[in-house]
């Protein structure tokens, strides 16, 4: 007891002349000497996490991996069917809309068909393969966000204007449903969350089960680059902060529009 | 098999039928009752009040009370959960930390006794009237006691048992909470008591005395048709 | 548009909802608990509200296999990264470095405040945006911004009505849920010139509209974050409305401001994490928008904050860190579950509490954070009910903690006239034939102490009766049976 008293006070003198961020690690290393008891829990996790020592440093043993845990979470389909199935479903429950379309012509009609009956000024979209075919015979202007890398040409003002952006994904999850992007590999941060509405076009090999097996995707897909912004995004925006009563497009887009290709070829 | 009986310290000067109906139970059952009177309280007050020093030596006195009985059973949730869970806290890393664990392995609610100990939901009972079920907050969640007593009340003759919109919420009594902070505890009376009063029903059944006295406090102050009634008395009323 | 209009109208300062002087802050709770218990109207709103979320939280928990496998899956992650923080900060911070964002350290919140003044000043801002942080909360950083001639503009919806309305939050996670839609149409007419309108939809469309130009034009955006992943030097920001994306999107310069205890170790705790952040704060699945941040833009990217900045705050954390009694009140993901489930939040509304954080968890970390003796009215404000403690994702012992603090209160500052009173009370019960005089003497004189008015007793009798005291106690009726007749009580 006295022994910690003066480790205490010496540790206290110590950081009245350290910067704030060796004050607080000093802090963290003194608080952290005596152990915290490993949370109450059921059978099962306790079998898995056996490994660990008592003072609760890992033994080497990662601690309940997520393989462990995946069998406790929802599900998100053991074959592409069912992981198609889940994700329709999902994808309906969050009022979101999704086409499943043979080919990039009949994608390409329907966004025709939809700038055309809602009269849409000018669609903003990212330099992809999946996106720029999709533009073809569109009747009104286009933004394109990424084009000037050299220059910077991205315009906030132009984009606020648009009234649709379309970007491609890195994954879809059948799990909660849930689209996958990042700033580096669809256009940026702002042309997935700006525009009114928000087109994704993937195709149906970049559904993955569960948010997992995207992470995990992600991490191998960047090799240690990771883009400076990765999104899960689970339906139009939405808030329930009136009432409790859900409302879709508080911020970011009001209508979410998933548009799945078969597979492209090896 | 000989239970001794567990009677909370307000069971004992407030609701001796309690006790009383617990006993008349078990004794049907054809196992043997004792009492012995050198119990008194089991510290829950001064322990949920923090002072610990204090609620610890009548702890320790308690333990010593019940030395070497077969088996303890009490009509209370909140008392059975301060020996049976909270015993082994207050005494840890003391000499007594052995006896209290042994009394813990050894200690029950009375629902929970007759279902999981002694396996029997069927006590011969009869009640002809309309009730709803109370969970009492330290029997279902320091205990997890939540489908004995609604398997011991179904099969009871002629009753009606249906489920208020809010079995699980708290009564507001909490001990000391109750007039420390009376405001909060009315209100919490109110939305339990309303929830329950809404079922239309003739009794309220709860395992929890104090729960009782709350609940019958508020009704009673409130002019609602329902009172409680404890768990041991509806299953006292024998069929014929 | 300026993005001064919303804050500079309001006269209220955080500090109106909070004590004036901290030893007088039980007092105001207890004043402040009385009149809102009175409001039934208020009670009945909110209690509404909740309704649908304890449905959809339902139907989310079923859809897990194993929900309470999942929480300890959940707990172990925050357990392990809490524990580690000697180890997984310094490894946070050389992976979010390295990626180009730039880490502050702030031991207060004075310090924080500075801080974040300090960038604001050097980013020369005119206009900023602000989406949801309770930190920010913690540390009054809107009224720091505004006294230094900042306006900021809260984004989310529930928090720029409060914001309108110079209230802090009710809820965590639901900032205005005791706000009335007529209320709300009043708030925009009267501050953006709408008309009035019943419609939620409309309400919201006029927010968003008004916004759209803030998030424009502002060059600093300011965000809270969720979680700190160690093992990629990323954030995790989690919203429904999409603010906080066009916050850390627009704005030339990103601030993220964090409490230390956020950290976890993999990139993968997140997919237990987030499925159950949302399962237990809002009933939903998954919540609208999760995002990872590394840094600021990074090249090739078209768009995004050429800076971004990470304010680390202890403010009292490490002081919870060094008990591992409660050390794992740290692992709280503030999903506000508890606060949802708790019957003294529902009946004394989330304002009561005088500070930041609410609700059970806010019981237990506030006396850590503010001063046990000041603060521990908190603690006692509650019944033990342990249905808090049920809804924690991630299985924090919250309801017992509250009994811990009272023990601490009782062991640092305790009250003479309770110690006397438990000390009677021991004398009493050590004593059987003093245990039965004592009761056979309340029993007799019952009905007098009611008449009486003395303090307890009168306090329970003001809204509730007491049953008329039996004849006898169970000691005596057993003592009798027994004398009479061997043979069971059956016959």
């Amino acid at each position: 007891m006295e022994r910690d008293q003066g480790l205490k006070a010496s540790v206290r003198k110590a950081v009245q002349g350290m910067s704030a961020r060796d004050t607080i690690m000093a802090r963290v290393c003194e608080a952290l000497r005596l152990p915290a008891p490993m949370p109450h829990m059921k059978s099962h996790a306790l079998e898995l996490s056996a490994g660990l020592n008592a003072d609760g440093k890992s033994s080497g043993l990662t601690i309940l991996p997520l393989e462990a845990a995946t069998p406790w979470l929802p599900d998100g389909g053991d074959t592409p069917e069912e992981q198609l199935a889940l994700l329709i479903d999902n994808l309906e429950k969050l009022r979101a809309s999704v086409y499943q379309v043979p080919n990039a012509t009949v994608a390409a009609e329907i966004i025709l068909r939809l700038a055309s009956e809602r009269d849409w000024k000018q669609v903003a979209y990212h330099g992809h393969a999946l996106v720029e075919q999709l533009l073809a015979g569109l009747p009104c202007a286009t933004y394109r966000v990424d084009s000037g890398l050299e220059t910077d040409t991205f315009n906030k003002a132009t984009l606020e204007s648009c009234d649709a952006g379309i970007t491609a994904c890195e994954a879809i999850v059948s799990q909660t449903g849930s689209i996958l992007v990042s700033s580096s590999t669809c256009g940026g941060r702002s042309l997935s969350i700006l525009p009114h509405v928000h087109i994704v076009v993937a195709t149906h090999a970049q559904i993955v089960a569960t948010l997992g097996d995207a992470l995990h995707e992600a991490k191998a897909r960047h090799n240690g680059r990771m883009p400076s912004m990765l999104s899960f995004i689970t339906g139009p925006s939405r808030t329930g902060d009136i009432e409790r009563i859900l409302v879709l497009g508080a911020h970011g887009p009001k209508e979410l529009i998933l548009i799945l290709l078969p597979d492209t070829g090896p | 098999m000989n239970v001794s009986l567990f009677i909370p310290c307000f069971v004992d000067q407030m609701s001796p039928q309690v006790g009383l109906a617990v006993a008349r139970v078990l004794e049907r059952l054809g196992h043997t009752c004792e009492f012995r009177s050198g119990q008194t309280c089991c510290g829950q007050p001064s322990f949920n009040s923090g002072y610990w020093d204090e609620a610890r030596a009548v702890a320790i006195r308690a333990i010593s009370v019940f030395a070497g009985a077969e088996v303890v059973v009490g009509p209370s949730g909140s008392c059975v959960a301060m020996m049976r869970v909270f015993y082994p806290q207050l005494l840890k890393d003391t000499p007594h930390e052995t006896a209290a664990l042994d009394l813990a392995s050894r200690t029950f609610e009375f629902g929970e006794f007759l279902v999981k100990q002694l396996g029997v939901t069927d006590v011969g009972a009869r009640f002809p009237y309309r009730v709803t079920y109370h969970d009492g907050c330290h029997g279902l969640r320091e205990l997890r006691v939540k489908d004995e007593p609604r398997q011991l009340l179904e099969a009871v003759r002629d009753i009606t048992l249906v489920e208020c919109d809010e079995p699980e919420s708290c009564c507001g009594f909490g001990g000391l909470f109750s007039v420390k902070f009376p405001m909060i505890s009315t209100a919490m009376a109110e939305v339990k008591g309303g929830s329950l009063a809404r079922t239309d029903c003739d009794f309220i059944v709860s395992s929890d005395p104090s729960c009782q006295l709350q609940l019958d406090g508020w009704l009673s102050r409130n002019r609602k048709k329902p009172r409680t009634i404890h768990l041991a008395e509806v299953l006292a009323g024998f069929d014929a | 548009m300026s993005t001064k209009a919303p804050t500079t109208l309001t006269n209220a300062s955080p500090m109106v909802f909070e004590a004036k002087l901290p030893y007088l802050a039980k007092k105001k709770f207890l004043h402040d608990a009385a009149e809102h218990v009175r409001d039934t109207g208020h009670r009945e709103f909110v209690q509404k509200a909740l309704g649908g979320y304890y449905k959809s939280r339902d139907v989310q928990k079923s859809r897990f296999h194993d929900w309470e496998s999942a929480r300890d899956a959940a707990s172990l992650a925050k357990w392990s990264a809490v524990n580690r923080l000697d180890e997984l900060l310094p490894r946070f911070e050389a992976n979010f470095t390295a990626n180009g964002g730039q880490l502050h350290w702030a031991r207060d919140a004075e310090e924080a405040r500075t801080i974040i003044l300090q960038l604001v000043h050097k980013a020369k801002a005119k206009a900023i945006i602000k989406s949801k942080c309770m930190t920010s909360e913690e540390i009054h950083l809107n009224a720091a911004l505004e006294k230094d001639g900042y306006g900021v503009v809260e984004s989310d919806l529930g928090e720029f009505i409060q914001q309108l309305r110079g209230e802090p939050p009710y809820h965590f996670v639901f900032p205005c849920m005791h706000v009335r839609r007529e209320e709300i149409s009043d708030l925009f007419g009267k501050f953006l010139g709408t008309a009035p309108t019943n419609s939620p939809e409309e309400l919201t469309m006029i927010a968003r509209r008004h916004m759209r130009q803030l998030y424009v034009d502002a060059d600093v955006g300011i965000t809270g974050a969720n979680f700190l992943v160690a093992e990629t030097g990323q954030i995790s920001i989690t919203e429904n409305e999409g603010n906080a994306r066009l916050t850390a999107a627009l704005p030339r310069v990103h601030i993220s401001l964090s409490g230390i205890e956020k950290v976890i170790e993999h990139l993968d705790d997140l997919a237990v994490l987030l499925p159950m952040l949302a399962t237990a704060g809002a009933g939903q699945q998954m919540t609208c928008y999760n995002t990872l941040y590394s840094g600021p833009r990074r090249e090739g990217e078209c768009d995004g904050p050429e800076e971004m900045h990470l304010v680390l705050l202890d403010n009292s954390r490490t002081a919870i860190l060094a008990d591992p009694e409660q050390r794992d009140s740290l692992h709280c993901i503030r999903c506000g579950a508890c606060l949802n489930v708790c019957p003294i939040f529902k009946n004394v509304g989330g304002f009561t509490y005088g500070t930041t954080y609410q609700g059970p968890i806010g019981s237990v970390i506030t006396p850590h954070l503010r001063g046990l003796a000041d603060w521990n009215h908190l603690s006692g404000a509650s019944s033990l009910c342990g249905a808090c403690t049920d809804a924690c994702p991630v299985r924090i012992d919250i309801h017992h903690h509250l009994l811990r603090n009272r023990r601490n209160a009782a062991q640092t500052s305790p009250s003479l006239l309770e110690t006397i009173g438990h000390r009677l009370f021991v004398i009493v019960a050590s004593r059987p034939w003093l245990f039965a005089l004592g009761g056979w003497l309340f029993r007799r004189t019952l009905g007098l102490l009611k008449v009486m008015r003395l303090p307890l007793l009168r306090d329970w009798l003001a809204t509730r009766d007491l049953p008329p005291a039996p004849r006898q106690s169970f000691r005596a009726e057993w003592a009798k049976i027994r004398k009479t007749t061997d043979s069971p009580l059956s016959k």
